[in-house]
């Protein structure tokens, strides 16, 4: 056995010297000092691998277009084993990976590991820093929920503001008209097809770099130089570890919000970007009118442009780290800035407001007649396989006692017309009714609460065909029924009390019989409108 | 004494190296699971059992097969689609129908009704099936598979479709 695994070897080794290979890369000598603070970069590239494969895996059940991503995203997170996790794996490890990088350059700065003859090496590092931010900022969009959406809306309206470059930076991004279908692919297109292979060669890059002139010794070292394995791989391997650690405990304990489909129309919702953009954002606000583009583009500018200079600016000899007292000075006060701006960007976002639990009808006898009515148009055009009502139904679209609350008849029976007009990508069809019935419809759904839906949605059906008759008929044009309608007949309100079921449907049938002298029109109703009418009318308060 | 410290020297390399294995073990164990649960359960979805109007018990003549079309909704992935599906009905006496899915068992072809030898025939390896939906000949594996199916009103419900154990 031993003989037969030599003996596969040497054939491998001499068709491909794969084992030389390792080997070389096994046993680079690395300085004595060589320790612990060089772990970052491993835990980066590390990170990096955890992210393809699990952004690999989403792909796999991803529609990458607004509406569909949406649906699907919240397939993975609903329907399949390991979809949470997967997912958590990826939104974590995002900002892991930011942390790791940030980490590592604050080491390599802080040791003054940049200097001659390692400037490329830094360089590389800075463009690779800019990637994985690009990297948050076009994953961001991809959920395509509210917060995914605004905030992209705020980003590239940034975009938009940059001197010289703003108006092409638009039409690159394809948000000169807000936010759609093409940004959407656009973004999409960076975050999978164009930045991974950009990050590999370039951490390519960084690598042989890093090979070629070696890990950096502190500046006096003596000591005889040591080989990377097996006690700087045995150290970078258990930095790894810790850092997957609490990438999984985040994956598995931390949930990662799913919000509501992308709405554009949703005046509500306070845009925020990613925890590690929130200083930036918090930058802004010193920064009004003319002076904006200061905030928003100049000075990140200049900070990246800084970041590349570094290795030039600083072209002292090397000294020991604990002697280097202005990087120290610099990374602490970069540290503080950052976490006070971060702190006072969170301090001030407003909490979502939570729809509050509104009193609002508690049971259909307190609906008008056009509100019941709309709940059988509701049920006619079959929403609830779609929209849940507290529980029920399914869960394609939004549920709706959480939301109609925040819209108005007006956009309801635009949206109702043409659902993408207002909500781009989603995929409900068009409801076929005309004015006065999607009117019934919104007024039912405006009066929707969490509360209430069960109660509203156990009106039996005889009274809601009641209602749609008594609608379609126009009673309301003289009669009034909790408070809703014209009062040139008397109301209806309570009038199973005051009469009879034969006496309504006789006085239906011959009004002047029974109240002489009436300006009520006869009605001949069929069989099952009579009843249906009758059954609704008994049955009021 | 040099021995002592080169064996101990030894001892901590082996030790390093076993928990470099160990560790990435562990890492790719706790990737791989969570990937391959993800990649090989089936979704959460519950079956859609429904029964479907696929047209009128009294328009069968006994004993002839009819093919009657209906749409069936079907969980696709985040998707519920609408798709056109058909089924091979039989009434085998009155008041007893029998529904065939529209797929030989072989490898799937559509099969049709042999109106003169009287038997279900399918034309890509040419099986047969007899009234019952049992192979009379050719390569199919078991007999046609069926819906549950009865009847309701005069009107043929057709439910979930059964795959059939026997030949
Ligand atoms: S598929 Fe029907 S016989 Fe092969």
């Amino acid at each position: 056995m031993p003989e037969m695994k030599r003996r596969i070897g040497d054939w491998l080794e001499h068709r491909t010297g794969i084992e030389t290979a390792v080997r070389n890369f096994l046993y680079e000598e690395i300085p004595a000092s060589s320790g612990w603070h060089q772990v970052f970069g491993s835990i980066a590239l590390f990170l990096f691998l955890v992210q393809a494969f699990t952004g690999i895996l989403l792909a796999f059940n991803y529609a990458p277009t607004p509406g569909e991503a949406y649906n699907s995203l919240k397939y993975i997170v609903t329907e399949l084993t390991g979809g949470v996790m997967v997912r958590g794996l990826h939104h974590w490890g995002a900002s892991m990976m930011i942390v790791v990088v940030v980490l590592h350059m604050a080491q390599v700065f802080l040791y003054g590991a940049y200097k001659k003859p390692r400037e490329a090496t830094w360089g590389v590092g800075v463009v690779l820093l800019l990637l994985t931010l690009a990297y948050g900022l076009t994953g961001y969009l991809l959920p395509w929920d509210n917060r995914a959406y605004w905030g992209t809306v705020v980003a590239t309206e940034i975009a938009a503001k940059a001197p010289l470059v703003g108006p092409y930076l638009q039409r690159l991004t394809a948000s000169e008209n807000g936010i759609g279908v093409v940004t959407f692919a656009r973004f999409y297109a960076l975050h999978v097809l164009l930045l991974p292979p950009a990050t590999m060669i370039l951490i390519a890059i960084h690598v042989y770099l890093v090979r070629k002139h070696g890990v950096a010794p502190a500046p006096d070292e003596k000591a005889p130089r040591k080989r990377f394995f097996p006690e700087q791989v045995f150290r970078d391997t258990m930095a790894i570890f810790c850092a997957f650690v609490i990438l999984f405990a985040l994956a598995v304990a931390v949930r990662v919000p799913l919000g509501r489909l992308a709405d554009p129309t949703d005046s509500s919702f306070v845009p925020r970007p990613d925890w590690y953009f929130l200083f930036l954002f918090q930058i802004l606000k010193f920064f009004d009118g003319p002076l904006e583009v200061f905030g928003s583009v100049v000075l990140p500018a200049v900070a990246v442009l800084l970041l590349f200079l570094v290795p030039f600016l600083d072209r002292t000899p090397a000294v020991r780290v604990t002697r280097r007292t202005f990087a120290m000075s610099v990374v602490g006060v970069g540290a503080l800035g950052w976490a006070g701006l971060t702190v006072a960007a969170i301090a001030t976002t407003p909490k979502q407001v939570e729809v509050a639990e509104a009193g609002g009808p508690q049971d259909w006898q307190q609906l008008s007649p056009e509100e019941l009515a709309g709940i059988g148009y509701f049920r006619r055009e079959n929403c609830a396989s779609c929209h849940s009502l507290a529980g029920g139904g399914s869960s394609i679209g939004p549920n709706l006692t959480a939301t109609s609350i925040r819209k108005s008849a007006a956009w309801m029976i635009e949206h109702f017309k043409n659902p993408a007009h207002l909500v781009p990508g989603t995929s409900m069809p068009p409801i076929q009714l005309n004015d006065s019935q999607l009117n019934a419809l919104a007024a039912f759904l405006l009066k929707l609460n969490p509360s209430n839906a069960a109660a509203l949605q156990s009106a039996p059906e005889v009274v809601v065909d009641g209602a749609m008759i008594y609608q379609s008929r126009r009673c309301g044009a003289c009669h009034q029924i909790n408070g809703v309608g014209m009062k040139l007949g008397p109301p209806l309100d309570g009038l199973g009390k005051r009469r009879t079921r034969e006496w309504v449907i006789e006085h239906f049938l011959d009004p002047q019989k029974l109240s002489p002298g009436t300006i009520m029109p006869p009605y001949r109703f069929n069989n099952r409108e009579m009843d249906h009418i009758t059954s609704y009318l008994m049955m009021l308060k | 004494m040099l021995q002592a410290t080169e064996e101990k020297a030894s001892g901590r390399r082996a030790l390093l190296v076993s928990a470099i294995y160990g560790v990435w073990g562990l890492v790719a164990a706790a990737l791989g699971a969570p990937a391959a649960v993800y990649l090989l359960f089936p979704p959460r979805t519950k079956k859609v059992e429904e029964w479907i109007e696929a047209g009128r018990a009294d328009s069968l003549r006994l004993r002839v097969p009819e093919e009657l079309v209906f749409r069936r909704n079907r969980v696709d992935g985040w998707k519920v689609t609408s798709d056109k599906t058909s089924a091979w009905v039989v009434k085998m006496a009155p008041g007893h129908v029998v529904a065939f899915a529209p797929q030989c068992t072989h490898l799937g072809c559509a099969y049709h009704w042999d109106e003169q030898k009287q038997q279900f025939l399918c034309p890509c390896h040419t099986s047969t099936f007899s009234l019952d939906g049992s192979v009379t000949s050719g390569p199919a594996p078991r007999a046609l598979d069926r819906f549950e199916s009865r009847i309701a009103d005069g009107k043929i419900l057709i439910g979930a479709v059964r795959r059939s154990g026997h030949a």
